[in-house]
């Protein structure tokens, strides 16, 4: 497979059946950023004067997303919350270390970092425990917050996540099946500050798939981890996920349908509507052959009857 | 070839030459939710992959919310 965007043939290092392409490494950074750029803009997410906080886990998209905002030049620094969940926890916090010593520091971005055992006094395992309640309801909860309260009192302009295009219509899947209405209002790629005290969140990442991201970190070199958090397992979350790329793979661009259709209609205002009735009424009038209602001059039963008896006549 | 999976992180011999979408098939994982790595450059579906290669599955779904 080459390149469909280098004049020369380029080997690609990735196929993207959703927009009929494949990519060289260079054709393919210049991709994603292109997709970061649109979503920054469609979405009036931030200008080059703002500072943005990047929210970073130590995975793929939020590392990812740091080092595009670094690469656009915008000015974007970062927030790790230390979760206290063991090895995973001391993985993810190397390397994030790794990645703002040995490449936002050349940009001149810096790494913020809270640390939730030195707060509270134990771990978000331990902290559920105690609370009883459920681990990424305590984490969120906490993550939430701390993200928040960074960018309030740090006096960052907007707060940034790498939400992705799988993260984001695997929750819509969610919400929709449960009709979760206020969740829904809550979709969308920018979060105005809407009152004192909650900072402006954005997801410039919501334009590519989760797979688009991990390939960027990989042909990028961004040593991220892959481990996932153990407390992931079994979530509704990837089995959303697992269902959607079901569907992806059979019919590629679903994900990007459902999602950005859902955008689409949030932020086109509905135009002035019409009854089912009253459109019937205006469009239906009787066959002039049978009676029946019909939007053209004979029904199309009567037009289906008509050519089977013409094709059944005997020829001559 | 030798490849390595994750979750759980573990290695299988696949006999080469193979291309990646015939590879991933045989192993039941979709194409939309792994990469699949050759030393350290990612490769397409179409790939044929040979036996002295090294090979990463590496998957790209996680769960966080
Ligand atoms: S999986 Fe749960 S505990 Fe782990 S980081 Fe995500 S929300 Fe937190
Ligand atoms: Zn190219
Ligand atoms: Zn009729």
């Amino acid at each position: 497979m080459n390149c469909t965007k280098c004049p020369t043939s380029t080997r690609a290092v990735i196929g993207l059946p959703r927009h009929n392409a494949a990519f060289c490494k260079a054709c393919f950074t210049t991709f994603v950023h292109e997709q970061v750029a649109r979503a920054i803009k469609a979405f009036k997410m931030f200008t080059p004067e703002d500072r943005i906080l990047v929210a970073v886990s130590g995975g793929k998209d939020s590392l990812a997303l740091w080092h595009i905002l670094l690469a656009l030049g915008y000015r974007a620094d970062a927030l790790y919350v230390n979760l206290g969940i063991g090895a995973y926890s001391e993985e993810s916090h190397r390397k994030v270390r790794h990645y703002a010593d040995t490449v936002a520091a050349s940009h001149g971005a810096k790494l913020l970092v809270h640390v939730v055992e030195q707060e509270a006094g134990a771990g978000i395992r331990e902290l559920a425990t105690i609370l009883h309640r459920p681990t990424c309801s305590t984490c969120g909860t906490i993550k939430r917050y701390q993200f928040n309260r960074a960018a309030v009192e740090q006096e960052y302009d907007v707060m940034a996540t790498g939400h992705n295009l799988d993260d984001e219509a695997a929750r819509l899947l969610g919400n929709v099946l449960h009709w979760q209405n206020d969740y829904l209002d809550k979709q969308s790629p920018t979060l105005p500050a809407s009152v004192e005290g909650f900072a402006k969140k954005v997801k410039p990442l919501c334009r590519l798939s989760e797979r688009e991201i991990a390939a960027y970190a990989v042909v990028n070199r961004i040593d991220y981890i892959v481990e996932e958090c153990p407390m992931a397992k079994g979530s509704k979350m990837i089995l959303y996920k697992e269902v959607l790329n079901r569907l992806e793979t059979e019919s590629p661009g679903t994900k990007q349908r459902f999602y950005w259709g859902f955008l689409d209609k949030q932020t086109t205002p509905a135009p002035a509507t019409e009854s089912m009735a009253e459109k019937d009424q205006r469009t239906l009038a009787p066959c002039d052959t049978c009676g029946q209602p019909t939007t053209a001059g004979t029904c199309s039963y009567c037009k289906m009857m008509a050519k089977a008896k013409t094709a059944a006549q005997p020829r001559a | 070839m030798l490849v390595q999976l994750s979750h759980p992180h573990r290695q299988v011999e696949i006999k080469g030459p193979k291309r990646t979408k015939e590879l991933l098939r045989e192993l039941n994982l979709v194409m939309e939710a792994h990469l699949v790595i050759r030393g350290d450059e990612l490769v397409t579906e179409d790939e044929i992959l040979a036996d002295a290669d090294q090979i990463e599955i590496r998957p790209v779904i996680s769960g966080g919310t």
